[in-house]
């Protein structure tokens, strides 16, 4: 049996799905633009501005000058090849076997399907009709080859369906653009007026070969259809979920936990198989009173570790309510990532932060206590004490520079710099003493100052450098304090920061 | 049979050590902490990781002199690459600064908690975690039964951990290995050059289960704890504190 293939085409695949977002947008003249080499360039235009005379690839402001009142949005370059995906997997409710065709197409392959929809025009008929009153713009064809599908269902003009074996005379009138080629191909078969396919189809091939190379010859192959194409299928994943219904209504935590490892052991088998680990699960009970009780969890790295995810959840099943019991469990991997498979024990030496035992026991503790009670700090390249050290953002971060060891620091730094009452008798000199929280300290040593001038760029109210000493009383302990701004007698402001080993 | 008796005895004892947390010479050659002079005072002479120290500061100046004496001891067990989990109720501490101490900052994770119940479940958590080097935790109290729970973890998971209590009441009993108490001491430079030296602590070892108790002058020069010479020969305290651990 011959193949059969069914192109649509989705003439205005993103405007048609602003449109569908924004209803209003129906007959405004739009357009799509994305920044090329500093300028707004059109990358697609709504029927009502191509009916103004918008093209793509025109600047934006030329089309502004056309059309004053028209509205321009972001192009976000992955939006196409998204939408393509979800409708071939919308598609595949009609044929086993879709092909996404960027930029704006779908290839079906539509053989042994359409007499399950009484014949190949009511299946297109169908199809085409369902994919209209969604919103989408679209036109399709259904040929024995992709090539002549897809040239008919953007130039054919006469019937959709070309029967089997007729590629030849449907091809016959249609421009050469209609075989997928590429610019300068095109631009010579112009230049030589070769306006029809019709009018080269049947030259000898070393001919075409001299003049036009290899590439317009396996273009013609395949739409004639002795030139073999395939087309890369779409699999859709199936969704991360596993259901326990049980016979009896649960209602006691053990019987929960049983619930939970057995749909766990499923999830990660199945999670195992596939190299993947969850990093969000969400474990939901249905209640016999109609009412539904969810608990989720979520892993610092993806993790198919049946027993280290159940010691997450075992921390959350005191907050299931089972009421009068819970008749069906489902646990869904709302968040799967692909997961690093695990090296043997042999290699786990040096593991430090890496180590699985250190990323499941900070899950653990988040799980508990929220994540934001965990922290961890790299440096930053700042003098201000308070600026020099920065949040990491995960445990894989490195610090981008080495930290400092030149100047001293102290072991404790109070949030919150306290005034303290000194007695400073020389400019730039330590004070001789200084009393905090009440008690009197005498100074024997002290080092300093160490200047550090405030960042204006990124303070907004502005304060005073600070001339940091460190200072040893008598009793042999250190603190590190400040004067702040400039020494000015008794108005010199002082204060404590932090205290040193 | 008194000869046979004696080993046998001497053979539990050492049985009970290693299952407390203390190792022997025969089984590490190499210690991880090298603490000089103060080492006579442990069981085996080597100092007991996979325990539970605890160190009194009430004040915060002994509270940062504790600091500087745990970061030194945690920066000696990261040596091998370990993970070290800083566990606090209300932190002070200034993360640059225990570079000083041979500990790079980023590999300290810290866990900021509000309540004193949440940081010891957590503190039991990650001492139970055997990829870790050090658990340090600041916390103002702890029981003895609270202790007791600890100690059990480490004794499996062989994880060391340091206690810093900061509560300024009189301390309780708990059923940590050790018990210690640092104080700043005035530091010194070279020939009398003024300025602040190296930090110097005054180290004192109040309890130890099995070993004796003494105190020591100590200074951290050149990325390592050094016992000032002039007061080596450990005191002994008192009798009554010996029995208590």
């Amino acid at each position: 049996m011959s193949k059969r293939f069914m192109s649509i085409w989705f003439r205005h695949l993103l405007t048609d799905w602003h449109v569908r977002r924004q209803p209003a947008l129906q007959h405004m003249p739009f357009v799509l633009a994305a920044p090329v080499h500093g300028r707004m360039i059109i990358t697609s235009a709504s029927p009502a501005a191509e009916a103004q005379g918008i093209r793509t690839s025109m600047p934006l402001a030329d089309a502004k000058a056309i059309v004053s009142s028209l509205q321009a949005f972001d192009d976000e370059p992955e939006r196409g090849a998204q939408l393509l995906k979800a409708l071939g997997e919308w598609c595949i409710r009609y044929t086993p076997v879709v092909g996404i065709d960027l930029p704006d197409s779908l290839i079906l392959d539509v053989s042994g399907c359409t007499h399950l929809w009484g014949g190949e025009r009511p299946y297109l008929k169908e199809l085409i009709t369902k994919l209209r009153a969604i919103g989408y713009d679209v036109r399709g064809a259904m040929a024995d080859t992709i090539g002549t599908a897809w040239a008919v269902a953007r130039y054919g003009k006469i019937t959709p369906i070309i029967d089997s074996g007729e590629q030849a005379d449907a091809l016959m009138r249609l421009p050469p653009a209609a075989l997928r080629l590429e610019e300068d191909i095109l631009a010579r078969l112009q230049k030589l007026g070769l306006y029809q396919i019709g009018s080269f189809m049947n030259m000898p091939q070393s001919v075409l070969r001299r003049r036009f190379g290899q590439p317009l010859l396996i273009r013609l192959g395949q739409a004639l259809g002795y030139e073999t194409e395939a087309i890369a299928p779409l699999y859709p994943v199936p969704p991360y979920e596993e259901r326990l219904p049980c016979l009896e209504p649960i209602r006691t935590a053990p019987g929960i936990e049983i619930a939970l490892k057995v749909l766990l052991e499923q999830l990660c088998l199945r999670l195992q198989k596939e190299g993947k680990g969850l990093r969000t699960a969400v474990l939901k009970g249905y209640r016999v009173d109609n009412r539904m009780v969810q608990t989720e969890i979520g892993t610092s790295r993806a993790s198919h570790h049946p027993e280290h995810l159940f010691r997450l959840f075992e921390l959350k099943i005191p907050t299931i309510e089972p009421a009068l019991g819970i008749e069906l469990f489902t646990l869904e991997a709302s968040k799967v990532e692909d997961v690093a498979s695990e090296q043997e024990v042999l290699w786990i030496g040096n593991p430090g932060l890496k180590a699985p035992a250190v990323a499941e026991l900070l899950d653990r503790l988040a799980g508990k206590i929220g994540e934001d009670s965990i922290r961890r700090y790299l440096p930053a390249e700042h003098y201000w004490p308070e600026r020099s050290i920065q949040q990491a953002t995960s445990l894989e971060e490195k610090p981008a520079t080495a930290w400092r060891t030149d100047k001293p620091r102290p072991v404790q730094l109070l949030s919150k710099p306290e005034p303290v009452e000194v007695t400073a008798p020389i400019p730039d000199y330590p004070p001789m003493l200084f009393r905090y929280k009440g008690k009197l300290h005498e100074i024997r040593k002290a080092d300093g100052p160490e200047r550090i001038e405030r960042e204006w760029w990124l303070e907004k109210d502005g304060g005073e450098h600070r001339d940091y000493y460190t200072v040893e009383d008598t009793e042999g302990q250190r603190y590190w304090l400040f004067r702040s701004g400039h020494y000015s007698g008794n108005q010199s402001q002082w204060f404590i920061h932090g205290f040193f080993a | 049979m008194p000869a046979v008796k004696a080993d046998i005895i001497s053979q539990l004892q050492q049985d009970i050590l290693r299952m407390q947390g203390f190792r022997s010479k025969l089984t590490d050659t190499v210690p991880d902490i090298d603490l000089g002079p103060v080492n006579t005072a442990f069981p085996n002479a080597i100092f007991p990781t996979g325990a539970v120290h605890e160190f009194l500061c009430a004040f915060r100046e002994h509270a940062a002199a504790a600091t500087g004496f745990v970061s030194a001891l945690a920066g000696n067990l990261m040596q091998r690459g370990g993970a070290c989990i800083w566990i606090s109720v209300a932190r002070t501490l200034f993360p640059p600064s225990l570079k000083t101490f041979g500990i790079e900052p980023d590999k300290v994770i810290f866990i900021d908690l509000q309540r004193i119940k949440d940081a010891l479940w957590a503190l039991e958590e990650a001492l139970k975690c055997d990829g870790i080097a050090a658990v340090i935790a600041e916390i103002p109290e702890i029981s003895f039964t609270q202790s007791r729970r600890l100690q059990l973890v480490v004794e499996q998971s062989k994880v060391t951990g340091f206690i810093l209590r900061t509560s300024t009441r009189a301390a309780s009993t708990t059923a940590c290995v050790t018990r210690w108490k640092i104080t700043p001491l005035s530091s010194e430079l070279e020939d009398g050059i003024p300025g602040v030296g190296a930090p110097r602590w005054h180290v004192e070892l109040l309890k130890v289960r099995n070993g004796r108790p003494g105190a020591w002058k100590m200074e951290w020069t050149d990325g390592k704890c050094v016992v000032i010479p002039d007061n080596a020969t450990p005191v002994i305290v008192q009798e009554q504190q010996l029995k208590a651990g």
